[in-house]
């Protein structure tokens, strides 16, 4: 007989769905099916199942193969290395949860590491614009029950968040917006016609990389001042005639992605987007939020938030937390040479980091600690494979809105392999032994 | 018809990336996903190139092997878009300008055909530009 578990939350993006079905082999060894999850959360889950699985920590050969090793000689070669260290880099967490990212602030203290999330490569810039000027969000249950004018800015959630649009944000019927998708208006802002875009009642294909121009043109649409014929591709009686459908509106959200963050003025797009949250707030109700992608990377700037004061991009190497993005981030330190070791956790830099960067990693000492096989994994000397976080193990992880969720295990991992806790803990115990931290 | 043709560069996550980076990076099924170009129509034309032809993307900070399909999310004349992965972070911006993010949108690029030259995978990409010995 097997059995289906239910209420299952998806590992795979910040949107956290949490109505997954998951049916398992009477003993709970095996996961067989996987249903109300988006193709890439469904994947996600299998995936664990696959037969060609790295089960035992692999140290790189001076011929380029790999040994297989045991975790205890695992652990004791990640302490020895960031003991050594002189400016050791700790990035990744977003796939991981919170029970684990604090063992690993713990193990940054003592080794006085650089500790960084992919937040790096993502909203990194909506953190710096929320210290610049705050951030006016909600719930994503708020979104459902209330928004009649939905926003999709620089982000492609067709794709990217699969479930978001069905959960929250276009087609549920919510308790003030009993029609569903009726009820609301969809406005999408990029430069592709994307597969949210083709949706949208309303799609301004800007020039790409113009977002703050046009970001300020609504704020002076909305005050009915002047504007010029176009801007950023985009005519002006069309900005009015949208900035209209924004102000008629009883509850708006506008969703924000890499398209704002990536793209040049970074931060300062998104300083804009929160300035016309603000100015639509004179018309009616208005809130933000970022699209946050990869599955607890919120949770790992709440957990270094308040554990070190800043949400991404600390450096600890002087015995106490300083952040200052563009010095003490992953990818200017790396690009400058400064780091001497690698520890990478539950991301893949490998395959998100520009190039130039990535070489940086591969001429250091480095572990990767992934249940996957990825680029990291093929350029560090050390791979650590784990229990796949939400799926083997539970554990705590934030949702977009910053909701907190607790994950569930649903399946036993492979016989003898540790979860990501479990191997900070033996990392953990042996650094404080070798720098004799009591 | 031109040997190559310049474009505005962005990259980003597509739903096929998604299943690709769960089902095994290693597998040749992630680089069908990411080691692709989309452009639009009339930039094809323009470059001469038929669909599903190997091209070479070259920017300011390297070059890649990727190979150049129609968009799938178009029309974008001017904008070429490859999937989020080690095939775009080859030729992106590293360009951060104290903000810790690179420039992953918006990198000017020169495509041209290169069809006999291969598509690598991920991995092997990834270890070829850092040197790193396979065994």
């Amino acid at each position: 007989m097997t059995k289906v578990i239910t209420d299952v939350i998806c590992p795979f993006c910040g949107t956290l769905c949490d109505d997954v079905e998951v049916t398992v082999s009477d003993d709970g060894k095996k996961l067989l099916e996987v249903a109300n999850a988006c193709v890439i959360g469904t994947e996600k889950f299998l995936h664990s199942q696959s037969s060609d699985r790295v089960t035992k920590p692999r140290l790189r050969q001076e011929d380029g193969s790999w040994k297989d090793i045991s975790y205890e000689e695992a652990a004791d070669y990640t302490a020895k290395l960031l003991a050594k260290a002189r400016k050791p880099l700790m990035y990744g967490w977003s796939s991981t949860n919170c029970e684990a990212q604090c063992v690993g602030n713990e193990i940054a203290e003592v080794a006085k590491a650089c500790c960084d999330n992919t937040a790096a490569v993502c909203h990194g810039t909506t953190l710096i614009a929320v210290q610049d000027i705050g951030l006016p969000s909600c719930t994503l249950g708020e979104v459902k029950n209330r928004a009649d004018r939905i926003i999709f800015w620089g982000c492609n959630p067709a794709h990217a968040h699969p479930r978001h649009m069905s959960r929250y944000s276009i087609f549920p019927r919510g308790f003030f917006t009993g029609k569903g998708q009726m009820s609301r208006k969809l406005v999408v802002v990029d430069p592709r016609c994307t597969d949210t875009a083709k949706m949208a009642d309303v799609h301004l294909q800007i020039e790409q990389g113009r977002d703050y121009e046009l970001l300020d043109a609504f704020r002076v649409a909305l005050k009915g001042e002047w504007l010029p014929d176009v801007v950023a591709g985009i005519h002006a009686e069309k900005i009015r005639e949208v900035a209209d459908i924004l102000k008629s509106g009883r509850f708006g959200i506008i969703f924000f992605g890499m398209g704002v963050t990536q793209s040049l003025s970074k931060n300062h797009n998104i300083d804009a987007a929160i300035a016309l949250t603000k100015d639509l707030n004179e018309h009616t109700k208005y809130s933000i939020m970022p699209m946050r992608g990869h599955y607890n990377v919120t949770g790992s700037g709440e957990v270094f938030a308040w554990q070190f004061g800043f949400p991404y991009s600390v450096d600890l190497t002087r015995g106490f937390a300083r952040y200052n993005p563009g010095d003490s981030s992953s990818i200017d330190l790396l690009l400058r040479g400064e780091i001497d070791a690698m520890f990478t956790i539950g991301s893949d830099p490998g395959a998100h980091f520009p190039i130039s960067a990535v070489k940086q990693i591969a001429k250091v000492d480095s572990v990767c600690i992934d249940p996957h096989m990825t680029p990291t994994s093929g350029v560090s000397k050390l791979h650590v494979p784990v229990a796949f976080n939400g799926v083997e193990t539970g554990g705590n992880c934030y949702r977009m809105d910053n909701v907190p969720i607790d994950c569930r295990k649903v399946v036993e991992p492979p016989e003898g392999m540790k979860t990501d806790l479990e191997f900070l803990t033996m990392v953990c115990d042996r650094l404080k032994k070798l720098k004799g931290v009591a | 018809m031109a040997n190559s043709i310049s474009v505005n560069l962005i990259s980003g996550r597509t739903i096929q990336q998604g299943v690709a980076i769960e089902s095994g990076k290693e597998k040749p099924s992630y680089r069908t996903a990411c080691g692709i170009i989309e452009m639009d129509p009339s930039d094809l034309k323009t470059l001469g190139a038929w669909k599903n032809t190997n091209v070479k993307v070259t920017t300011d900070y390297g070059s890649v092997i990727v190979k150049v399909i129609e968009a799938t999310q178009g029309p974008h004349p001017g904008v070429a878009f490859i999937p989020m992965g080690p095939w775009a972070n080859s030729v992106v911006s590293n360009n951060t300008y104290s903000t810790g993010m690179p420039t992953f949108k918006g990198t000017p690029a020169k495509v041209e055909i290169a069809m006999n030259e291969p598509v690598l995978l991920g991995i092997e990409l990834v270890q070829r530009q850092c040197g790193v010995k396979v065994g």
